[in-house]
């Protein structure tokens, strides 16, 4: 009888090819639409997750200039010094470590190729503040950092664009070209890819801060000094003390403005991690409408043919077939379009997340809840549309059935 | 079934039926009382005005509908006391239906339509392709099995519809105006049709009809008014048998002349 029953059931989605596509359809729109718009919410999500650990775990960046906001300007602001570094280190509480930072655009060249990219000269702080690893290679050792000896770690696009197939491993003790003295590379960067605002941030050399200031800018000064705070210690506490430090040493009366500012990353990563929390949401509530529209199309396509259906249903119990069988053959009916709208949702969704994740460069993440959720919704919409209609056709008499006007 | 507690019973016997359609001011009573018993192999025809109580009486008989009072015996059996699963599967193994509006699965082929009852009946598909194709051959359907209802003139849908009735070998074919949306011609031919399957075949015949000239195809005609029986003759010389008797009697004269 199952089998039989699944037979008509089959029969019956193959005869009424445009009622089954319209049904699927309703379930495939609602279905993946929801599911696109989440897995890209919860992609952007992370992605912004990802970067505030790429930041390391709460940093403060420190540089020279007025006020934050439009208008500000650093001209004439002055820099800090490397003895900056040293006195927060020593006077300021709640701090993991405190790196400098010098920065300046460079062209590289190795293997007779040209590569635009940047420089910073730091110390070993800056990769523990900026929790950056290294895959191949050492750090700086203290002598070469005291001497401003010419090594280099550089960022896997500097080794990718340079040294093309030669290994992380191998390109260490290589030569690298920068203006007029070449550098020995000691260590390879692990990838991190780009930024929240769309940089490369592997495409960059770590140099000993004394090296850039006597080769590259040829000054004492250091652009940025890069704070990052322990676990658990009160940013707001560290940052009124290290307003306090540096006013002192920068020599700032009472009435002076500041001419630092002090940018706390993680303020900065709350905020925009809100955002994306908050378009995730605005999302899936667009989804969900197009998931009810879906579910009021199915609806109506259904409740379109239950004349047909009641009258149809009049006809088969009339030749013989009993209640149960003909409320079988209608719940395998509505089972098979809704599992088979919801499948070709899932897959259609799945694609375009993934299409969609790469080219706005966002990590796909699979959202196993909203997948499930969806597909029941669409599924359950499907059934009870399917079926209910026709199990109060099959319980009528089947001549009442038949009279179905 | 086999079994009949009584072996001077009919086939079917009906004894005080009563219908009573809609309930209190709005209630009518359609049916008041019929006694009515049918034998095996019969013919019958049930006339009347509209609205006198034939269709109630047919879907009684058919088990699509149940009476409000009385005793309907099918083979002996108390129908007013089946349930609807037991009244369904009476159906499938004993009775046969056709309608006035024909009632056939629309976008479905002819073949799949006449296959339907042997489908819940739980035939394999060979035995249901091949009992199709010869109940739709032995209503003139040769050549038709896929074409669907929309393809086919109202005579052919009609003769779909009683292949469909008469795949399942049944013992009784109920037909309730099976005529009634055809014209003269093809009603002469599906009336032909009904007499060669109770003649040949032995099916019994149950119609309705308010046609004369078809019901003088029936071997008896009960004739009904406002719910009650008001007569019940038998035809003594059925249109098929008289026809068949003229032509002879006309091949003997033309044969005489010569
Ligand atoms: N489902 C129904 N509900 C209410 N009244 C009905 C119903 N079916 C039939 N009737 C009434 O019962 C009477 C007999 O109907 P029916 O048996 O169909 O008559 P006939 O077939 O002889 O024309 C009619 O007056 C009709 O209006
Ligand atoms: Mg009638």
């Amino acid at each position: 009888m199952l089998l039989n029953t699944l037979l008509l059931a089959l029969r019956e989605i193959r005869r009424n090819l445009l009622r089954s596509f319209l049904t699927i359809l309703g379930i495939v729109i609602g279905v993946s639409a929801v599911i696109t718009m989440v897995t890209l919410g919860n992609g952007a999500t992370r992605a912004v997750q990802q970067q505030i650990a790429a930041l390391g775990t709460n940093l403060l960046m420190i540089m020279p200039g007025q006020r934050l906001g439009p208008g500000r300007s650093s001209a004439g602001a002055p820099t800090f010094k490397e003895a900056d570094v040293e006195a927060i280190r020593q006077q300021i509480g709640g701090v993991n470590v405190v790196a400098p930072q010098l920065m300046s655009s460079v062209t590289l060249v190795a293997n007779g190729r040209n590569w635009s990219s940047t420089i910073n000269g730091t110390s070993n702080e800056y990769f523990i503040s900026n929790n950056w690893t290294l895959v191949s290679g050492r750090q700086f050792e203290e002598a070469e950092e005291r001497a401003g000896s010419a090594v280099c770690v550089i960022g896997e696009t500097v080794r990718r664009e340079l040294y093309g197939s030669a290994s992380a491993l191998e390109v260490l003790g290589q030569p690298l070209r920068i203006k007029n003295f070449s550098c020995e590379i000691i260590g390879v960067l692990l990838s991190k890819g780009q930024s929240g605002m769309g940089s490369d941030q592997d495409n960059m050399v770590v140099m000993p801060l004394r090296t850039v200031q006597r080769r590259i800018s040829g000054s004492q000064r250091v652009d940025v000094l890069l704070v990052s705070l322990q676990d658990g210690s009160d940013s707001e506490r560290v940052k009124a003390s290290l307003t306090n430090l540096l006013r002192e040493r920068r020599n700032l009366s009472d009435t002076d403005e500041d001419n630092f500012n002090i940018l706390d990353t993680r303020q900065f990563a709350d905020a925009m991690a809100g955002t994306t929390q908050v378009m995730t949401m605005l999302l899936g509530a667009v989804a969900g409408v197009s998931l009810l529209v879906g579910g009021i199309g199915i609806m109506n396509i259904m409740l379109v043919s239950v004349t047909e259906r009641t009258r149809e249903i009049g006809i088969r119990l009339a030749i013989g077939a009993l209640e149960r069988e003909v409320l079988l053959q209608f719940l395998i009916e509505a089972v098979a379009l809704a599992a088979l709208g919801g499948l070709i949702g899932v897959v259609l969704a799945t694609l375009a997340s993934l299409a969609l994740s790469a080219i706005m460069q966002m990590p796909y993440v699979f959202n196993l809840g909203i997948n499930v959720l969806s597909f029941a919704f669409s599924a359950a919409i499907g059934v009870v549309f399917g079926y209910f209609p026709a199990r109060r056709a099959a319980r009528l008499d089947p001549i009442e059935a038949l009279r179905h006007e | 079934m086999s079994s009949t507690p009584e072996d001077n019973l009919p086939l079917i016997r009906l004894r005080g039926l009563t219908k009573v359609y809609g309930q209190g001011q709005a209630a009518f009573q359609a049916l008041k009382g019929v006694d009515l018993d049918i034998e095996a192999g019969d013919f019958v025809a049930i006339m009347g005005p509209s609205g006198s109580g034939k269709s109630t009486v047919m879907n009684t008989l058919g088990c699509l509908d149940t009476p409000t009072g009385g005793e309907y015996l099918f083979h002996g059996l108390h129908v007013e006391r089946l349930g609807r699963d037991q009244r369904a599967r009476l159906r499938r193994r004993y009775l046969g239906f056709v309608f006035q509006g024909f009632n056939l699965l629309a976008r479905t082929s002819a073949q799949e339509n006449v296959e339907l009852p042997l489908l819940y009946r739980g035939e394999p598909a060979a035995a249901r392709h091949r009992a199709a194709r010869a109940a739709l051959a032995s209503v003139g359907l040769d050549g038709w099995e896929h074409h669907t209802p929309a393809e086919l003139s109202g005579g052919q849908q009609q003769r779909v519809a009683i292949a469909r009735a008469i795949v399942t070998e049944p013992e009784v074919l109920l037909a309730d105006e099976p005529t009634g949306n055809l014209d003269t011609q093809r009603s002469h031919e599906i009336m032909e049709l009904l007499w060669r399957l109770n003649d040949e075949q032995g099916i019994t015949v149950l119609m309705v009809t308010h046609e004369p000239d078809m019901a003088q195809y029936a071997r008896r005609i009960v004739h009904f008014v406002d719910g009650r029986i008001d007569s019940d003759t038998r035809n003594p010389q059925p249109a098929a048998l008289a026809r068949r008797a003229a032509n002879t009697a006309s091949v003997a004269s033309a044969e005489g002349a010569n």
